[in-house]
């Protein structure tokens, strides 16, 4: 299948951006209180955007931002249109929401779908599809794509690995979707079970939903002999389905024709130029539930608007993340940010002990360790009782982040410090 | 009638002991007893010193975690069946014993045995009533 709007003259490509924008920024200012307000502050007004170089007039949107109108203060239509919900794990408090209308999902069909044939997938593929199901939106986006697509799926969802591994053999599926993490994790049991990742039918890999390098990438590719590909995406925009790499690997093409970037320095907020790093931001120009206005996703990439040498798509491409803007973990998939850490810790002494994120690969597999400074506060000379403070700490932190972590207490001032201010995370991993 | 103890929370780093015993033998403090708890992870060091206040002082100041408790010394007889007798007297007292460690006195008649017991007041009476004497603190740091 082929989409031609992913073909597009660079004018062309404008021209529709341009319309779907002006129509985008009308309908917002006209039905969610937020961007008014914060048009009206800046004096400016729907008629105001001409051209694409007046996206600076538009409000940034940030995660705060949204957290602000939890859950549905953002919605630009009435609940009763929205079909389905989705939340991004939040720091402290109140998570993110995201509403999707019926169209949205048709759109996040058709976007996934794009993505899928972008890797190389069509209708004749199999996909695996061990994203998680549920409120994260890895596994039903890649589900409504390749349904979108004509290709058959199986939901099997993330964990269980031993069952995963029986129903590729078993299933002979040809693609596989998970985290790349969660890649190498399932080749390990695989040939922990005598079976030869690299024997089965598997062709081509859509990972992301996690930073991974390109070492990663070879190490994933020489496992399971396939073709590893890059996929980005983020609820707030859509869910997976925002950028893909073909499989050239050279940089992901971005669905620019609904998504449109910018890449802005983090502090100015300027355009960098094209091929700098700088923060991805991108406006929602066709979403109908929860369109956003230049959306701040704190990835930081580069960008460049020279067609694709391999597919020949004209569509942007972005780099693959090359870090953050804030000090945001990505953990098995689960967004961690020290602030969350930080708010359970201060539950439990109320001063903040110093403390300290550690992120290791074991496996395949991330491990965080928390790191906790042992200060008079927290001493007690029995055992037992700092047995039970590392346990109390453990449980709230997993239940604050859903995931498994493991506590450490150790002596203070073995964290480092810079300039009296503490270095919150140390990651290990390779990526 | 009790003794002050000191507990050092030290990581099971290699070295971190040397680094304790070290700071103390620079600043001329004997150590009488000790005694080390560990996990996989951590350490608690117990130690009973000459100079108690100063110690805690000198191990605050080197960046240790360090904190001072209360614990009874009990002459027990150095002899078989010496212990049991002080244990059963907490047993038939209901009093639950946290830890314990014991140091030989330098005249060798008697065993010294220091109790951290839940509730030390009322372990300190009972022993008294059953006719067990207790080493004084400041008789304990010269010994």
């Amino acid at each position: 299948m082929r989409w031609e709007q992913e073909y597009l003259q660079p004018e062309e490509l404008k021209a529709l951006q341009i319309r779907r924008l002006k129509e985008l920024v009308a309908r917002v200012y006209e039905r969610v209180p937020f961007y008014r307000r914060a048009m009206d502050e800046r004096g400016v007004r729907p008629e105001h955007v001409k051209s694409l170089e007046d996206l600076k007039l538009l409000p940034i949107t940030d995660k705060e931002i949204l957290r602000q109108h939890y859950p549905f203060g953002m919605l630009a239509v009435p609940t009763s249109d929205i079909l389905e919900i989705h939340v991004s794990s939040g720091t402290t408090g109140d998570p993110t929401v995201v509403a999707y209308t019926k169209h949205d999902i048709g759109l996040w069909s058709e976007v996934m779908a794009r993505t899928i044939a972008c890797a190389g997938g069509t209708k004749d593929d199999l996909i695996h599809n061990a994203y998680g199901y549920g409120l994260f939106t890895g596994g039903l986006g890649v589900h409504y794509g390749a349904i979108e697509l004509g290709a058959s799926v199986v939901p099997v969802s993330a964990g269980g690995t031993k069952r995963q591994i029986k129903l590729i053999q078993d299933f002979k599926p040809t693609i596989l979707t998970c985290t790349p993490t969660y890649a190498l994790y399932m080749a390990e049991e695989a040939r922990e079970m005598d079976i030869d990742p690299r024997k089965t039918s598997l062709r081509i890999g859509i990972f992301g939903a996690e930073p991974w390098s390109e070492g990663m990438r070879r190490e994933i590719e020489a496992a399971w002999d396939l073709l590893a590909t890059d996929i980005y995406g983020l609820s707030e925009i859509i869910g997976p389905g925002v950028a893909q790499e073909c499989p050239g690997q050279d940089g992901l093409h971005l669905w620019a024709d609904h998504f449109l970037p910018e890449v802005l320095d983090p502090d100015s907020l300027e355009p960098v130029g094209e091929g700098e790093d700088g923060m991805l931001v991108l406006t929602t120009l066709t979403k109908e539930g929860m369109p956003l206005l230049r959306y701040a996703t704190r990835d930081i990439v580069s960008i460049t608007y020279e067609p694709c040498p391999h597919c020949g798509r004209t569509m942007p491409r972005i780099s693959k993340i090359k870090g953050r803007t804030d000090d945001m973990l990505i953990i098995r998939g689960v967004n961690v940010f020290p602030s969350q850490i930080e708010s359970v810790l201060m539950g439990i002494d109320e001063v903040q002990p110093h403390y300290q994120l550690v992120v290791t690969r074991e496996k395949g597999l991330d491990e965080l360790e928390v790191w906790v400074e042992v200060e008079e506060r927290l001493f007690s000379d029995e055992v037992r009782a700092l047995e039970a403070l590392e346990e109390k700490i453990r449980s709230e932190i997993e239940g604050v982040l859903g995931l498994t972590v493991k506590v450490k207490l150790v002596e203070p001032k073995t964290i480092e410090r810079s300039i009296g201010k503490a270095k919150r995370v140390i990651d290990k991993r390779r990526i | 009638m009790t003794a002050k103890q000191l507990s050092i929370f030290l990581e099971n780093r290699s070295g971190r002991l040397h680094e304790v015993t070290d700071v103390l033998g620079r600043a001329g403090i004997n150590i009488r007893a000790l005694s080390l708890a560990d996990t996989s992870d951590f350490g608690i060091l117990r130690l009973i010193v000459d100079k108690p206040d100063e110690a805690y002082r000198i191990l605050r100041n080197s960046g240790f975690t360090v904190r001072e408790s209360d614990v009874l010394a009990v002459e027990v007889s150095d002899q078989p069946g010496g212990l049991a007798k002080v244990l059963e007297i907490f047993r038939n007292g209901g009093i639950n014993v946290e830890y314990m460690y014991a140091f030989v006195e330098k005249s060798g008649k008697n065993a010294i045995v220091i109790f951290r017991t839940e509730d030390i007041s009322r372990s300190s009476n009972l022993l008294s009533e059953h006719g067990v004497s207790q080493i004084e603190g400041e008789k304990l740091y010269k010994m």
